[in-house]
């Protein structure tokens, strides 16, 4: 639609606002993780790297981070591998009943965390998983099941079944199809799905608030805490990291979508 | 190398095969023998039951009843990946994930062919084809014609005794399309395996076929040569699908040896009749009849309608002329270019001879899914 | 022409295959009922049984004053949060239909990579910029003016809830307004109406589906917000969240936590059967265009 020029002026600026709003409250944590006092008050005092530093010796922070890795790892297989099979199932299906059980597993993405934190910390708790790795993986798992179901039902449903009827015409069977024609199709889906999974599970916070414990604690646990107890700028530098790590990925990945194969679709 | 194929393709027995999707009934009670070796098109309109049929025979739909042998041996429950029957889809079907050489050598790489063997034959399908220069292509880099004919390499490649081809060349234009059915006729030859071909073009399955099945409501109308469809249709339906033709129907009556039709107030008669209760209706091909200017004599034709020309086709190797009868119908005949011309509109007198009518049962209520 | 004759058929659907879709989803069901199912049932059953059966907990919860204002607070503090993502992410989304593919991939990415930035770190970020002692607070010192109280306000905790919950405004409300015909809206002006009159009569109407969708999600997500308030929030800006992980952490009454966590939950399934069918019919209303 033509607007006036004065329209198109005030547009452009409130939507320049909204996008550094967006981003750049993030990147306050950048100057606050090089300060030389211990404190969070802006603006920073002198340049070190001692928070980077505390963040490789000090056990409490490596071992969280270390912990997140371990955790978000088996997660991203686990979830990637369950959401691949039941977004597979949902999608040979008849409708009504596809979209009844799609609606229940997308629900831990509606429940709101804390009703849910408190339900599995219940049930942990007589079930002896609160702090125990399986707990966590169970817990991220199931929270970040949607978000494979979601990114492997969209690959599915542009993927071509009859391609199968042709691989079966050819001699392959149910599984061989799946793994030559099937699986490398939907691949980019549960791609996604796996970095979605991991994501959740890394950057998940209020379910491992209360199923945490002093010998099993993740990253996000434990910068909560460190932001409650103290303001200690290790904070600040772990922040740095990942928002460094998160560009890196983000980037990465796009330039890998932007370099396909040009024989594919 | 000796060449291993069978010199004959298998042959196919379909025994009362029926289909029932609820109370539709796709198929209902098709036999046909299919003889090793021959092309056989399945003809008939959409929804006729063709398409179902070859789903069947590939296995890709289970049978309600009947039987079905394949090379000897029935294959009723034996699943699709284990009927060694190739398959070419009007959708191509081309995994676009793999490369041309990769998808001919897709089916040679599950049946455990060693690597030596397999480059050979992959590339020798390809050049049966003629698309040996394009193996390291991917699917969507070609064009139609070009992806039918590596998805044509694909289902050859592992010498299965038949080949189904559902309306392979539906989605390509008439150009390329009539190139395509001379190369297909080309590796039947050169194959010598058993061809099912799947089409609702009467042209195109006149063109390739040994023998054609009319399908018509999960039926099959007859089987036979073109020739013989053409000449000799055994019912309205394959009349009116196979060719060019013209219906007369009227008020009938027949005496021990001849048939008349009374159309309009005039009276038309054929030397024959017609068995049973139905009431007759006469087919004539377009060559059959002529056309001439009131009051010419017309020496050798039996009867005469009169009527009105609608519509003139120019043909080049000759025209075609619509010509509107008395009671509304039209009638369509073709005249080689050295006979007189008729102007649009122009009154004129329909000739034929009675004996160059078919006589067939009107199932009018076929009708509804022709036009 | 007959559409009865069924197509290729995808598989060979021979009879015993039909239970092979729902086998394939049993090992996720089989963890969402252990681990969504069974803990949100133990927590319905407690705020019924503890300490002794019936509905004390419930009759606590709405007999208190103080549970009643959390209560009106939370729905107050995520309306606001609601409003202003749908005031801030309109133009933006807007901006993106009209933008080329260059401009409209950076505003893309302004929206995905605080999306994907971890939301501890980003509700970090507001603790800076927002304390006393913060980002906004050294400026407007620096530039004469008094400190304002930021922190442990419903303000703070509006503004950092706002952004951390943002893209789920803008993706719906963009995914909307790209399938807009704009040329209904030339439509309109060759019709005699203003470009403003236009916008208010064609665009906007035909926009609102993204709106509702948008809407409900982000109010549904901001009604559950636990982390944000906890951390930029103070005594006078407790969500119900908080108050849940009070009454189980801290006082150790499972009984009524349950009972607040069952409102939570019941509220929130209560607006998205609401919201369901509305939206349905209006992104089908879209759709057709």
């Amino acid at each position: 639609m033509e607007m006036k020029p004065l329209t198109r002026v005030i547009l452009g600026l409130v939507c320049l606002l909204v996008a550094i709003w967006l981003v750049a409250p993030t990147l306050v944590v950048v100057p606050m993780s090089f300060n030389g006092n211990k404190s969070l008050a802006f603006p920073p005092q002198g340049f070190s790297w001692q928070w980077y530093q505390n963040f490789l010796t000090n056990p409490d922070w490596s071992s969280s981070f270390l912990n997140s890795l371990k955790v978000a790892s088996i997660v991203a297989v686990l979830a990637t591998v369950l959401g691949t099979l039941a977004a597979f199932g949902l999608d040979r299906m008849k409708a009504r009943p596809a979209n009844l059980l799609r609606m229940l597993m997308l629900t831990p993405m509606v429940v709101p965390g804390v009703v849910l934190a408190i339900g599995i910390y219940a049930v942990y708790l007589d079930a002896r998983l609160v702090g125990t790795l399986v707990g966590f993986v169970l817990a991220h798992t199931i929270l970040a099941l949607p978000f494979v179901l979601i990114a492997v039902s969209a690959s599915l449903e542009v993927f071509d079944r009859r391609l199968e009827t042709a691989a079966a015409s050819l001699g392959a069977g149910a599984l061989t199809t799946f793994r030559t024609v099937t699986m490398p199709l939907i691949l980019p889906g549960m791609l996604s799905g796996l970095l979605f999974a991991f994501a959740t599970s890394f950057d998940e916070i209020v379910v491992s608030l209360f199923i945490t414990n002093p010998y099993l604690k993740t990253l996000p646990v434990q910068i909560f805490s460190s932001i409650t107890r103290d303001a200690d700028p290790t904070v600040a530098a772990v922040g740095t990291i990942l928002l460094c790590a998160t560009t890196i990925l983000i980037g990465g990945g796009m330039l890998l979508l932007g370099r396909e194969p040009k024989g594919r679709q | 190398m000796k060449p291993e194929r069978q010199s004959k393709g298998a042959a196919i027995d379909l025994e009362s095969i029926s289909k029932a999707y609820g109370g539709f009934k796709a198929l209902d009670g098709i036999s046909l023998r299919i003889e090793p070796g021959e092309f056989m098109t399945l003809l008939g309109p959409s929804g006729s039951g063709k398409t179902t049929t070859l789903n069947v025979v590939a296995g890709f739909t289970d049978v309600t009843s009947g039987k079905l042998v394949v090379g000897g041996k029935s294959v009723v429950g034996v699943p699709a990946h284990k009927r060694n029957i190739g398959v070419v889809f009007q959708h191509y079907a081309l995994f676009p994930h793999m490369s041309v050489g990769r998808n001919v050598a897709y089916p040679l790489t599950l049946r455990g062919v060693d690597q030596a063997q397999r480059k050979a034959r992959v590339a020798r399908a390809l050049d049966m084809v003629k698309m040996g220069d394009f193996a390291h292509r991917y699917p969507s880099e070609l064009s139609g014609g070009q992806q039918q004919r590596v998805a044509l390499a694909r289902a050859i490649v592992f010498d299965p005794p038949l080949l189904l081809m559902d309306e392979p060349l539906g989605a390509l234009d008439k150009k390329l399309r009539e190139w395509l059915q001379l190369e297909i006729k080309r590796i039947h030859r050169e194959l010598g395996t058993t061809f099912v071909y799947v089409t609702h073009d009467q042209e195109e399955a006149l063109v390739l076929s040994d023998r054609i099945a009319v399908f018509n409501r999960g039926r099959i109308e007859q089987v036979g040569t073109g020739r013989e469809l053409y000449d000799e249709p055994k019912t309205l339906f394959v009349g009116r699908f196979v060719g060019d033709s013209t219906v007369l129907r009227g008020e009938a009556r027949s005496d021990g040896a001849s048939t008349a039709l009374r159309i309009a107030g005039e009276t038309v008669t054929a030397p024959r009749r017609i068995a049973g209760e139905a009431s007759p209706v006469m087919l004539l091909r377009p060559e059959k009849l002529a056309i001439r200017r009131p009051g010419q004599s017309a020496v050798g034709t039996t009867n005469r309608l009169p009527g009105t020309i609608a519509e003139v086709i120019y043909l080049g190797s000759g025209s075609k002329y619509e010509v509107r009868l008395a009671d509304g119908s039209t009638a369509i005949v073709r005249s080689p270019l050295t006979g007189e011309s008729f102007g649009l509109g122009e009154t004129v007198e329909l000739c034929f001879d009675g004996a160059d009518a078919k006589l067939l049962a009107d199932d009018s209520t076929a009708d509804a899914t022709l036009t | 022409m007959s559409a009865l004759e069924p197509t290729t058929p995808s598989a060979p659907n021979r009879a015993g295959w039909a239970w092979r879709p729902y086998a394939l989803t049993l090992p996720a069901l089989l963890l969402l009922v252990a681990v969504i199912g069974y803990p949100l049932l133990t927590i319905v059953l407690r705020s019924l049984s503890e300490p002794q059966w019936g509905v004390q907990n419930y009759i606590w919860f709405f007999g208190a004053p103080v549970n009643l204002t959390v209560l009106q607070r939370t729905f107050v503090i995520s309306a606001w949060v609601t409003v202003v993502c749908a005031a801030c992410a309109y133009p933006y989304a807007y901006l993106m239909t009209a933008v080329g593919p260059r401009v409209r991939l950076i505003l893309v990415l302004c929206v995905l990579i605080p999306f994907w930035v971890s939301g501890v770190v980003r509700t970090l970020s507001w603790v800076i910029l927002l304390q006393d002692s913060g980002v906004i607070n050294s400026l407007l010192r620096s530039a004469g003016f008094d400190g304002i109280r930021l922190i442990r306000t419903q303000t703070g905790v509006v503004i950092g809830m706002a952004q951390v919950l943002l893209p789920f405004m803008i993706l719906p409300l963009y995914s909307v307004m790209k399938g807009i015909d704009l040329r209904l809206m030339r439509a309109a002006q060759s019709l005699g109406a203003r470009p403003s009159r236009a916008f208010f009569t064609v665009y906007l109407p035909l926009s609102l589906p993204g709106v509702y969708a948008g809407a409900i999600i982000v109010f549904i997500l901001a009604l559950g917000f636990y982390i944000t308030p906890a951390l930029l929030g103070g005594p006078r800006s407790t969500m119900l969240s908080t108050l849940v992980q009070t009454q189980v952490l801290s006082l150790l009454q499972w009984g009524r936590g349950g009972a607040m966590g069952v409102v939570l939950l019941v509220t929130t399934f209560v607006l998205l059967a609401l919201a369901a069918p509305v939206m349905r019919s209006r992104y089908r209303e879209a759709e057709r265009r």
